[in-house]
C-alpha cells in the first residue's frame, strides 16, 4: 500500500524537481553561448558586412575607401571604361581568371575524389588497429601547415629541384623541364593540398557502411564491379558530397598554392582579391570580388543542403 | 573455407594500391623537405652531408625569435580565449531547452568555417582598417590575436561539442536529484567528464592560429611577423636550408598537437 501510495507522488515530484532544475539552469545555459557569439558578431560577422558596403563605395588613392557611392567595382569586374571616348568596353579578364579557378577547383575535386575514394574505402576495411594507424597518417597532412607543405612541392618541381636534377642524372632529359610557375605546378599543389580533405569525410561515412548489403548484392550474384557503382558508392553518396564541397571550395579561393606555385603569373581569384588589397590600392573592386566568390560559394552550400535534405527525406 | 569469403567481399581491386599511392604522394614530398634540413651544403637541393647547423643557425637569428615570440603570444592567448568563449558556447547550445534563433547561433559560430579564408582576411583588413581610420582604434597585436580568436572558435567547439553530446545525462539528472545545484553538479560531474574535449579542441585552435597565413598576412602590421609570415619573407631571398629547418620545426608542431588531440579522442572511443 505505502509503495502503491509513494511511488507516483515521489517519482512525479522526482521527475518534477528534476525538470525544473534542468529548465532553469536550461534558461540560464543560453547566455553561456553570449561571448562566443559576440566575439564573432563583431569580428567575424560586421566585417563581412563591411565590405558590402565597401564594395559599393569609391576607391581612394592609396588605399582604403572614400564615402561615396558607386557602382563602379561591380562594373569594372566585366567593362573598363575607355579613356577617350568613356564608353564601358567588354574586359573579361577578370572573368577568365574566375573561371580559370572554377576549372582548377573542379579538376582537384574530381580527381582528389578518384584518389581519394579508393583510399578512404581501403582504410574503412582494415580492421580496427590497423584503421586507426590510417586515419592518423591521414589526419597529420590536414592538420599540417599548408604554406610549408605547398613549399615541400616547389622544392622538387623546381628547375633545379629534385624531379629535373633525378631525370637529369639518369639521361632522360638534357635540359630541366620547366614545372614551377605552371598552370601544372598549381593543380598539383591543390590536389596536394586538398586530397585529405576529400579522404576523411569519406572515411568516415564508409566507415558506417552496412557490409551485409554487400554481402546481399554477391549473393544475388552481382559482379565485384556492380557491387561498387549499385551498392557501396550509392549508399556513401553523403560522404562524397561532404568530401566534394571540403575540396571545391577552399580550391575555389585558394590562395597560398597560386602566390606560391603560381609565381604571381597565373593568378586565381585569391591572389586576384589579395592584390586590390595591396599593389593594385583597389579595395571596392577587392571586395566585389570577394562577394562574388562568396555568392558562389553559397551556391555550392545551396546545392549541397538541398541534397543532403532531400536525401533525409526519401530515406 | 568460410574466413577467406568473407574477407574477399570487402575488397575491391587495386583499391590498396592507390591507398599506398595516397600516402606516399602526402608524405614524400614533406619528408623530402625535412630531410634536406639536415644537409650540411648551403643550397637546398644538392645532398652534401649531415648536419644540424641550420637548426642552430635559425635558434640564433633574432628575426626568428621575434616571429616566434609573436607566434606564440598570438596563438597562445587566441587558444584560450577562443577554448573558454567554445566550451561556455558549447554547454549553452546542448545542455538547454531548444531557443529561438539556436539554429541561428550555430550557424554563427561554424561561419569561420564555411566562408573562404581570402575573404575573412580582406574582410578583417577592412574592418581593422575602418575603425583605425575612424576611431583611431589600433590593437597593435591585439588585431591578430582577436582576427585568430574568431576562426579558432569553431574549431575549439566541434570536439568540445560532440563530447558533450557523447555524455551520458544521468549522471547530470543524479547529481541534480542529490540535490546538487546546476553550479556543482556542473564542477563535479560535466566539467571532469568534458575535459578530454576540452584539450582536443585546445589543441586543434593552437595548431589553426599557429598555422595561420592568410588571413595573418593581410591583417599583420609592420613587426607583427610570425613563423609563417617569417618564412614567406625567407623564400623570397635565396633560400639555404635555415628554412627547411624552420619548416621542420613548424611541421613538428603540428604533428605533436595532432597526435595528442588524435590519442585523447581515441581514448575516449575506447
Amino acid at each position: 500500500m505505502t509503495t502503491a501510495a509513494l511511488s507516483p507522488t515521489t517519482l512525479s515530484k522526482a521527475a518534477l524537481f528534476e525538470a525544473q532544475a534542468v529548465k532553469t539552469s536550461a534558461r540560464r545555459n543560453r547566455l553561456l553561448s553570449l561571448p562566443a557569439l559576440i566575439i564573432i558578431g563583431i569580428f567575424g560577422v560586421l566585417p563581412l558586412i563591411i565590405i558590402c558596403i565597401y564594395s559599393f563605395l569609391v576607391a581612394a588613392p592609396y588605399g582604403g575607401v572614400q564615402w561615396q557611392f558607386s557602382t563602379d567595382a561591380y562594373l569594372n569586374f566585366l567593362f573598363q571604361r575607355d579613356i577617350f571616348d568613356d564608353t564601358l568596353q567588354f574586359t573579361p579578364d577578370f572573368l577568365i581568371i574566375y573561371l580559370r579557378s572554377f576549372l582548377f577547383a573542379v579538376v582537384t575535386t574530381i580527381i582528389c575524389l578518384l584518389l581519394g575514394f579508393p583510399t578512404a574505402y581501403f582504410m574503412a576495411t582494415r580492421p580496427p588497429a590497423q584503421r586507426n594507424w590510417w586515419v592518423l597518417l591521414i589526419t597529420i597532412p590536414f592538420w599540417s601547415n599548408l604554406l610549408v607543405r605547398t613549399l615541400a612541392i616547389m622544392f622538387i618541381i623546381r628547375d633545379e629541384g629534385l624531379i629535373n636534377n633525378a631525370l637529369l642524372a639518369l639521361g632522360v632529359i638534357d635540359k630541366p623541364i620547366t614545372m614551377l610557375y605552371t598552370n601544372f605546378a598549381i593543380q598539383l599543389g591543390l590536389l596536394y593540398a586538398f586530397l585529405p580533405f576529400m579522404v576523411l569525410p569519406l572515411y568516415s561515412s564508409l566507415e558506417k557502411l552496412d557490409f551485409r548489403l554487400v554481402e546481399a548484392a554477391y549473393d544475388l550474384y552481382a559482379t565485384r564491379r556492380q557491387v561498387l557503382w549499385r551498392v557501396i558508392i550509392p549508399l556513401s553518396k553523403p560522404g562524397i558530397i561532404a568530401g566534394c564541397l571540403l575540396v571545391f571550395i577552399p580550391a575555389l579561393g585558394a590562395y597560398v598554392t597560386p602566390l606560391i606555385l603560381g609565381g604571381g603569373v597565373h593568378l586565381m581569384i585569391g591572389d586576384l582579391i589579395a592584390q586590390q588589397f595591396g599593389s593594385g590600392r583597389n579595395w571596392p573592386l577587392g571586395c566585389a570580388q570577394a562577394l562574388i566568390l562568396m555568392a558562389a560559394v553559397l551556391v555550392a552550400l545551396f546545392f549541397y543542403v538541398r541534397n543532403t535534405s532531400g536525401k533525409v527525406q526519401h530515406g | 573455407m568460410a574466413e577467406p569469403r568473407i574477407m574477399d567481399i570487402k575488397d575491391q581491386p587495386g583499391f590498396r594500391s592507390i591507398a599506398v599511392i595516397c600516402l606516399l604522394v602526402l608524405y614524400t614530398p614533406v619528408l623530402i623537405l625535412m630531410v634536406f634540413s639536415l644537409n650540411s651544403g648551403s643550397l637546398v637541393t644538392h645532398w652534401e652531408g649531415v648536419t644540424l647547423n641550420w637548426y642552430g643557425s635559425a635558434f640564433l637569428n633574432e628575426e626568428f625569435h621575434n616571429a616566434a615570440k609573436n607566434t606564440l603570444i598570438i596563438s597562445v592567448t587566441a587558444t584560450i580565449v577562443s577554448t573558454i568563449c567554445a566550451t561556455l558556447a558549447a554547454i549553452g547550445m546542448t545542455r538547454v531547452k531548444p531557443w529561438r534563433g539556436l539554429a541561428a547561433a550555430f550557424m554563427v559560430i561554424n561561419l569561420p568555417l564555411m566562408v573562404p579564408e581570402i575573404i575573412t582576411a580582406v574582410a578583417t583588413l577592412s574592418f581593422f582598417a575602418l575603425i583605425a581610420g575612424t576611431l583611431g582604434l589600433n590593437f597593435g597585436i591585439g588585431n591578430l590575436i582577436l582576427a585568430h580568436t574568431v576562426f579558432c572558435i569553431p574549431f575549439a567547439y566541434m570536439p568540445i561539442r560532440a563530447r558533450l553530446e557523447d555524455m551520458d545525462l544521468t549522471l547530470e539528472y543524479a547529481a541534480a536529484d542529490l540535490y546538487a545545484t546546476p553550479w556543482n553538479a556542473f564542477k563535479r560531474i560535466t566539467l571532469p567528464l568534458l575535459v578530454p574535449g576540452i584539450m582536443s579542441g585546445a589543441a586543434l585552435a593552437f595548431i589553426v592560429s599557429f598555422d595561420d597565413f592568410t588571413i595573418t598576412q593581410l591583417v599583420a602590421g609592420p613587426g607583427q611577423t610570425t613563423l609563417p609570415l617569417y618564412i614567406w619573407n625567407q623564400i623570397r631571398r635565396p633560400m639555404t636550408p635555415e628554412i627547411n629547418a624552420i619548416s621542420t620545426i613548424l611541421l613538428l608542431v603540428s604533428i605533436l598537437f595532432v597526435t595528442v588531440s588524435f590519442l585523447i579522442a581515441r581514448r575516449r572511443a575506447k
